[in-house]
């Protein structure tokens, strides 16, 4: 059985957590490059441009592209042949946000307790979910989650005679509701089917999918392309001061639910879309 | 794009609209919700602000940390409709203006217009450029909250856009009409 150290897993979340908030996607800055040609409000065109230069900015002088670095989210990977060893991959991956963040001069912008509210000083913990995979090795998927648009997010259990209209009429909505708080042009990951937390854990999962990429299965990537041009019609525009770019995509997940249910998570997120994956 | 030397008079504010991109030059406070929550709870208990909001304008943020030779972290705004609830009573204080980025409430809206003051939007996420506009930055209340803390900084064409004006115009809902198709 392949090992993984502790030590290295820590010595990768660290570099993640930088990187992330550092290095704007090649994705993010395409659909931004791209926007820019299209917008047509006047603000919405300055808006990008700022947006572009805050990207270069950040890149070239390792700081934070926004002041809001987000909570840690990890997606791993455990291949099932793959031994962790040296002590707890939970207590590893904090390790490496601790050092990540501290080093980095990132923010620390966890409380360690909704109610009490205390900060934790260092952003820890991540939010770490672990699924087995097949192979010997450990992906690390991170994602540094804004909080601005976070709280914009929405889940509702549909009927299923809701049907896909009631589903698309509901993304929409939270967009909508969502406007210039959720800081657009946005990234609006959906989850249908499943449980109640599956679809809320899908619709988290489809922020990572790279800009631009449709779902494999026809029928979900029309339903993908239709919600973008909906959404982008509304008008709401870049940081919702009016424009034609409110969503710079919009990415589906599914998975079987129950003869009851429809449940749709909406998980928007920001344009500062910064995930980074390291593969050990 | 227009200039305007801080802190904002009152007649400079009258002549702000929803939709005019500004830049800022002068001192501004920072202050969000933890601190915004504090200053509540000393005018509840009659008390007196650790600054005079009177005149000046706060900006909705919580910085990184800066590296050694910088001037502040990335400083970008903050969602401003956490501090809704604190804003009315800081306006009837004589606040004139407030930085940040989103939608504000009905009732800040209308204490907007009967206090003559604005609220500007910074581009929500640009906090590396905007960081570039920021002189110096000092702790002057509220240490402890860290990040949180009431900052005084000196600006130098710090770039904003006027959301709601002091004739009660909203860039949101003007752009968003403006652009909606169908």
């Amino acid at each position: 059985m392949r090992e993984v150290t502790c030590e290295q897993i820590t010595e990768a979340v660290k570099q993640l957590c930088m990187d992330a908030n550092y290095e704007l996607g090649a994705d993010v800055v395409t659909a931004f490059r791209k926007a820019a040609q299209t917008e047509e409000s006047a603000v919405g065109k300055e808006v990008i441009g700022q947006l572009i230069a805050n990207a270069e900015i950040a890149a070239a002088e390792r700081v934070p592209m926004c002041q809001d670095t987000g909570m840690g989210i990890f997606f791993v990977e455990l291949g099932q042949d793959c031994r962790i060893t040296g002590g707890r991959l939970y207590d590893a991956i904090n390790e490496g946000i601790r050092q990540g963040y501290g080093e980095g001069y990132l923010r620390a912008s966890v409380v360690q307790d909704p109610l009490v509210r205390q900060n934790t000083g260092d952003n820890t913990p991540g939010v770490i979910h672990v699924e087995l995979v097949e192979g010997d090795r450990c992906t690390l998927h991170m994602a540094a989650k804004g909080f601005g648009s976070e709280n914009m997010s929405r889940l509702k259990m549909l009927k299923p005679s809701d049907g896909i209209e009631g589903a698309k009429d509901f993304i929409i909505e939270t967009v909508k509701m969502a406007g210039p708080n959720a800081c657009p042009p946005m990234v609006i990951g959906v989850g249908l089917g499943g449980t109640f937390e599956k679809s809320a854990y899908l619709a988290k999962k489809s922020l990572l999918r790279p800009l631009g990429q449709r779902h494999a299965r026809a029928d979900v990537a029309e339903l993908e392309e239709e919600l973008i041009q909906e959404i982008n019609a509304l008008g709401i525009g870049p940081q919702g001061m009016g424009g034609r770019t409110t969503a710079l995509d919009v990415h589906i997940e599914v998975f079987a639910t129950h003869i009851a249910g429809l449940p749709v998570a909406v998980n928007i997120n920001c344009h500062a879309s910064r995930h980074k994956t390291a593969v050990l | 794009m227009k200039q305007i030397q801080l802190p904002l008079t009152e007649e400079q504010c009258t002549g702000l609209r929803a939709g005019d991109r500004v830049e800022l030059t002068g001192t501004l406070y920072t202050a969000r919700d933890a601190a915004h929550k504090r200053m509540a709870e000393t005018l509840e208990s009659g008390g007196e602000l650790p600054v005079d909001v009177a005149g000046q304008v706060i900006y909705y943020v919580g910085p990184t940390p800066a590296r050694p030779g910088q001037a502040i972290g990335s400083a970008g705004p903050t969602t401003s409709s956490r501090m809704d609830a604190y804003t009315p009573r800081l306006l009837e204080k004589g606040l004139r203006g407030m930085i940040g980025k989103g939608k504000r409430s009905e009732t800040v809206k209308e204490a907007i217009v009967k206090h003559r003051a604005v609220y500007f939007a910074a581009v929500g996420g640009a906090a590396a450029l905007i960081a570039k506009a920021i002189r110096s930055a000092e702790v002057v209340a509220y240490e402890d909250l860290g990040t949180e803390a009431i900052h005084r900084l000196v600006v130098e064409r710090f770039p904003v856009i006027v959301v709601n004006d002091a004739e009660g115009n909203d860039l949101y809902e003007q752009g968003e009409t403006q652009f909606r198709l169908g």
